[in-house]
């Protein structure tokens, strides 16, 4: 059944597909090693942030946090803004989003077309400087409700009730998932659920690694680790650099036709190395891996063509994840 | 042995603002000690006194998080390389939401847990 009643109903069950040329080749008589994509970017706005969105907003409803006219303020980079301005359309709230003035041109378009409104934080002063922005706005503004993607179990809850059996149901023999490592919530959610199902499954964590501005900490006590983390449930968490992140971004358009962001190239080198490694040991895998959003918001970037020095150079002080 | 360490911005006031340094270490632990045998307060600002990393501090060997492989008692070979970052998971903008959060909308998940999970 393909028809639903709103663009809401039609967040996930998003397809599982293989990447038979992507796959490593195993020698002959060797058990399969076989790598399949997750096509998040066929949800709503085009990003897997539409399935925590909707539970979010759902869970703020349910609570009674959120009410008809309510104003919902999210800082993002991004995709969970586009996210929570359609279901925010839909469910009749404003949202305000708060984020730093170095995203892509398309972004912002997306954002303002879905009707959101955008308050920049400069790129300039890295992350203290964002800190000082938001909570500036949010004292200004007691009244709006922020939803809090970093701490909020609707965010994993999201992928615990939809992903994880989405992926078990399409692939009953997966023995890897891998995604991106941000507010942890799909890793987070789609991991537990997978660990309780599959004996042996392996969680595996792929993590933008940025340039120096976005790590501009006055010292290491301001680090921060999001309130979802909980480290037991992942197996490894590899740090992926912005020329390997392009290198498979472009890799996965090239030889399977898949257009994605680069986060999603970050996700695929992991992905690579679990696969590869499986072929050394002479070990059956079936790798899972999100393709977390397609690459029209990033053409702007100019990082889809050209040498990979250019590109990295391109991306270099931009939130490419 | 030789073992090449990136260093992030913040603690290159400890190596003389060299980016990149060199080091030497069956484990993680031995080569940080090593590190600061020439780099004095290095070590301290990576590892607890109670001998865990630092909760804040990510380190990688050739990009896969130490955490996973053994944390400090994690095993190094010649021509590894070691990256140091400070955790800023879901970029600058984790921090933001973090700042506002407590005051918005309480996180549904306890604080308490983040400890839990960078320490282990």
């Amino acid at each position: 059944m393909a028809r639903y009643e709103s663009l809401l109903d039609a967040c996930g069950g998003t397809p599982l597909v293989g990447l038979p040329r992507l796959s490593p080749t195993v020698p002959e008589g060797a058990p399969p090693v076989r790598l399949w994509a997750k096509l998040e970017d066929r949800n709503p706005t085009g990003s897997v942030k539409d399935r925590a969105a909707l539970f979010m907003v759902r869970a703020a409803e349910e609570a009674g946090q959120l009410r008809p006219g309510d104003t919902i303020l999210e800082p993002t980079s991004g995709n969970t803004g586009i996210s929570l301005a359609m279901v925010a359309k839909l469910r009749g709230y404003r949202l305000v989003c708060v984020m730093p003035e170095n995203v892509s041109t398309e972004r912002v378009q997306l954002l303002r077309m879905y009707g959101a409104e955008i308050i920049f934080s400069p790129a300039a002063g890295g992350s203290n400087q964002a800190v000082a922005t938001a909570k500036q706005i949010a004292a200004e503004h007691p009244d709006w409700v922020m939803l809090y993607q970093y701490g909020n179990e609707a965010n994993a809850r999201a992928h615990y009730e939809t992903t994880g059996p989405e992926l078990l149901r399409d692939l009953p023999t997966i023995t890897h998932f891998v995604a991106g490592l941000g507010t942890t919530g799909t890793l987070m959610g789609t991991g537990r659920y997978l660990r309780e199902k599959v004996e042996g499954v392996q969680v595996v964590a792929a993590e933008p690694r940025y340039g120096e501005l976005v790590y501009g900490l006055r010292n290491i006590d301001e680090g921060y680790v999001p309130e979802l983390y909980d480290a037991t449930v992942l197996s490894r968490r590899f740090s992926v650099g912005t020329r390997d992140a392009v290198l498979r971004t472009r890799q996965l358009v090239e030889v399977e036709g898949i257009f994605a962001g680069f986060s999603t190239g970050a996700i695929l080198h992991a992905a690579l190395a679990v696969a590869h490694q499986a072929v050394r040991v002479g070990r059956r895998a079936d790798v899972a891996f999100v393709v977390a959003d397609g690459g029209w918001k990033y053409l702007s970037t100019g990082a889809y063509g050209g040498t990979l020095a250019d590109a990295e150079e391109a991306l270099d002080g931009q939130l490419w994840a | 042995m030789a073992i090449e360490v990136r260093i992030p911005t913040i603690l290159r006031s400890y190596t003389g603002g060299a980016k990149v340094v060199e080091g030497a270490g069956d484990t993680l632990g031995d080569l940080l000690t090593d590190l600061d045998s020439r780099h004095s307060g290095l070590r301290a600002r990576l590892v607890t006194e109670a001998g865990a990393l630092h909760r804040f501090v990510n380190v990688y060997v050739n990009d896969e998080d130490v955490r996973f492989l053994g944390a400090l008692d994690a095993k190094l070979s010649d021509g590894d390389s070691v990256t140091i970052l400070p955790a800023v998971a879901g970029g600058a903008f984790g921090f933001a939401a973090a700042a506002i959060g407590d005051q918005k909308l309480a996180p549904t998940v306890e604080p308490d847990r983040r400890a839990s999970a960078a320490d282990r």
